[in-house]
């Protein structure tokens, strides 16, 4: 299988530590994906696993100092971010790789209105005529589904719900046909049948255009319904990968495990739902060997003191743990 | 599965229900109306506005209708609403309005044609000092809001202390020194520039000037500080003093000492603005920092700028008023409101017109000015738009 040219984005032991009073604090530990053309990938994981900071150092926008990039490579396209002028990454950002944020509520700027600001996102990239910026939003605000988009430009954002926002967040991003999206938890502060909405959207959108998109969330549910592949990042690292129906079938490592258990669904239902005891180590103090051992019902004295390797469970289906079904005859068994 | 969006939109969402559109001017507007302190101040400023413009059209040029300057001896300390004695003037020296409206003085000029020509110099004043201030206000600000984190290098201050030395011989007529400065510091900024966007690391010769010597927002906000130490008025009358009396040397030096507090505010509203998400999100558009910070942030930021800067016209009028009445203002024979005070003290019991024609009009004009400003300030901060 020749995937070499179809990969988009390749990032490669990325580590982020943010430097203050105390140790460094790593919040991203050495974190490998890679995002392929027109697939969705999703990051899960827990608040202040490092997921945003991904996100961001990819896009170079996090604030050094206090952060700083300790190591790693990011590739998009075959260019090396981390070694691009800074000119250039800013003409790439918005370009190629677009970013929604989570909160729509606050991401558009209070003073303009909806039709200038996607015009802005238009313009920043390319030289065209105001009428044909004018055109350009109303189609963009029709392919999002805010219906009446002639009229509705000359909205400000405080007339608009969040599911809008979010909608109008969208289109900015998609304002120069951007080859990957990176969608930080875009659906987190709205309400859950906006939130299908959005999630449908941003499906459809990605068939016709043709796009990548990298969703980070901390919803399983989310997951299943967009992703094609699935990273599960935890403090920093990422401890399991693969296809969407691998993770959530045969889940190889404790804390998919456990955040699978935590998921309400029918079967559970009247029964008190499983919590992961403890919660995620602070960045600057994680612990020896595997970082989840602390948490992890299945944890073996080896934990507390070797870092897990990765375990090839085969098709592109990894988990960091080596103890859990390090053997193959076992695997049957418990799945 | 969820249905497809693009072919059936949504149903449910409210598209129709909303109130009408509706821009932050004209909410600001809506507001103004009900705040009757605030729109008495504004209506105030409207007439005085006019009243300015239309007196620089009736006392400038060589013939003017009201003549500010046409001395009449005869005349002298007549009160206001007097009518000209006829029989002793020459017909070119009767009063274009028929009566003196507000009196003579001591001369025999026409007190009216000379406030209406202080009014022309009040406003201008007024407002080129503080559009002086405004400006370097938010430029300053600005910057050490936006970039105050950022350390200047070595070779920065350098250049720049260069440039203003380039400056001052220039000034003193030194032009090839000054000139070889300029394109020196010039030729080391733009290589360093270059230099920077590579991201190779100098040479070994050459790395001290890369070295982080101070933090903007420490450069520019100590500024600020060592400028408020000064007692502002007599820092304007000293170099007031220095300089050969002119109005636009006034206008520049109350500009020049009153930009401090604009600094601050822009400061404060940047530092705050530059955390909003939606300067993440347009930063993660890729639009550059200046589109950023002009378009993105600074229309978030220009309430309490426009508040301060209304205050700040009526205390730059006073300032004006004040040289003017100490002999360091506009120098005569141009009449301001400040030397009019200053030429009526002298004959306060005999002709008070002349004291209180200009002083009832500052007094007004300043109040109508703080009314506004502060009708504003609590129209742009809706925490206190709650209370009322």
């Amino acid at each position: 299988m020749d995937q070499s040219n179809d990969i988009l984005l390749a990032v490669e032991d990325l580590q982020v530590h943010f430097l203050g009073d105390g140790p460094a604090a790593r919040a991203v530990d050495g974190v490998d994906f890679e995002v392929r053309r027109r697939e969705t990938v999703c990051i899960v994981g827990e608040s202040g696993c490092g997921k945003t900071v991904t996100a961001l150092a990819i896009l170079g926008l996090l604030k050094q100092p206090p952060a700083t990039i300790a190591g790693g490579r990011i590739t998009f396209d075959g260019h090396s971010l981390l070694d691009m002028a800074r000119d250039d990454l800013r003409a790439l950002r918005g370009r190629r790789i677009g970013m929604v944020f989570q909160e729509p509520m606050t991401s558009l700027n209070p003073v303009f209105t909806i039709g200038d600001q996607i015009g802005e996102a238009v313009l920043a990239h390319e030289r065209v005529a105001a009428e044909e910026v004018r055109r350009r939003t109303i189609r963009l605000l029709d392919e999002v589904g805010i219906a009446d988009a002639r009229q509705r430009i000359q909205d400000y954002p405080h007339q608009l719900s969040g599911g809008q926002r979010q909608r109008v967040m969208i289109a900015m991003t998609l304002a120069c046909q951007p080859d990957l999206i990176i969608a930080d938890e875009p659906t987190t502060a709205l309400d859950v049948t906006v939130q299908a909405q959005i999630l449908t959207l941003l499906k459809n959108l990605k068939q016709e255009k043709h796009m990548a998109i990298q969703y980070i969330t901390h919803d399983l549910g989310v997951v299943a319904a967009i992703a094609d592949r699935v990273y599960v990042m935890y403090a920093g690292v990422v401890v399991e990968q693969g296809a969407a129906g691998h993770i959530f079938d045969r889940a190889r490592h404790p804390y998919t495990m456990a955040l699978l258990d935590a998921l309400p669904t029918k079967e559970k239902r009247g029964r008190r739902l499983y919590s992961i005891p403890g919660s995620v180590p602070h960045p600057a103090y994680k612990p020896h060997g595997c970082p989840f051992h602390p948490r992890c019902p299945y944890r073996r004295q080896s934990c507390e003191t070797e870092f897990p390797a990765l375990c090839d469970y085969g098709a592109g289906h990894q988990a960091r743990c080596p103890v859990l079904f390090a053997d193959p005859a076992q695997t049957e068994k418990t799945s | 599965m969820p249905m497809d969006t693009k072919h059936n939109p949504p149903a449910a969402v409210d598209e129709t229900y909303m109130p009408p559109s509706r821009s932050p001017w004209a909410e600001t507007w809506h507001l103004l109306r009900k705040n009757h302190m605030a729109l008495t101040g504004l209506v105030t400023f409207l007439i005085f506005f006019a009243v300015a413009v239309a007196g620089l059209a009736v006392t400038s040029g060589t013939d003017p209708i009201l003549d500010p300057a046409q001395v009449r001896l005869q005349e002298k300390l007549r009160p206001p609403l007097a009518a000209p004695k006829v029989d002793t003037l020459r017909p070119e020296e009767l009063p274009a309005m028929g009566i003196y409206l507000l009196g003579t003085d001591d001369l025999g000029r026409d007190v009216f044609a000379r406030m209406l020509q202080g009014a022309w110099v009040s406003l201008t004043v007024g407002f080129v000092a503080v559009g002086i201030a405004v400006g370097i206000g938010i430029l300053l600000g600005g910057i050490a809001g936006y970039y105050g984190r950022e350390y200047v290098q070595l070779i920065h201050i350098l250049c720049w202390v260069a440039i203003a030395v380039a400056l001052v011989l220039a000034f003193k007529k030194f032009w090839p020194a000054a000139a070889l400065l300029t394109a020196a510091a010039m030729a080391a900024l733009f290589w360093k520039r270059r230099h920077s966007r590579s991201r190779s690391p100098l040479p070994r010769p050459l790395a001290w000037t890369a070295l982080p010597t101070l933090q903007v927002d420490t450069l520019i906000m100590r500024a600020v500080d060592i400028m408020l130490c000064f007692p502002s008025f007599f820092l304007i009358l000293t170099v007031v003093a220095l300089l050969p009396p002119s109005i636009y040397n006034i206008m520049v030096v109350i500009g020049l000492t009153s930009w401090m507090g604009t600094t601050r505010f822009v400061r404060a509203e940047f530092l705050s603005l530059r955390e909003q998400d939606f300067v993440a999100a347009a930063r993660a558009l890729g639009i550059s920092n200046a589109r950023i910070i002009f378009r993105h942030i600074m229309p978030n930021a220009v309430a309490p700028v426009l508040v301060s800067a209304t205050l700040g016209i009526a205390s730059a009028m006073l300032t004006e008023a004040g040289l003017s009445f100490l002999g360091f203002g506009v120098p005569p024979p141009h009449a301001t409101w400040g030397n009019i005070l200053s030429d009526g003290k002298s004959f306060i019991f005999d002709a008070p017109w002349l004291t209180f024609a200009p002083g009832l009009t500052i007094l007004v004009v300043v109040l109508a000015f703080n009314l506004f400003g502060e009708g504003m300030r609590d129209i742009l901060n809706p925490k206190l738009r709650e209370r009322n």
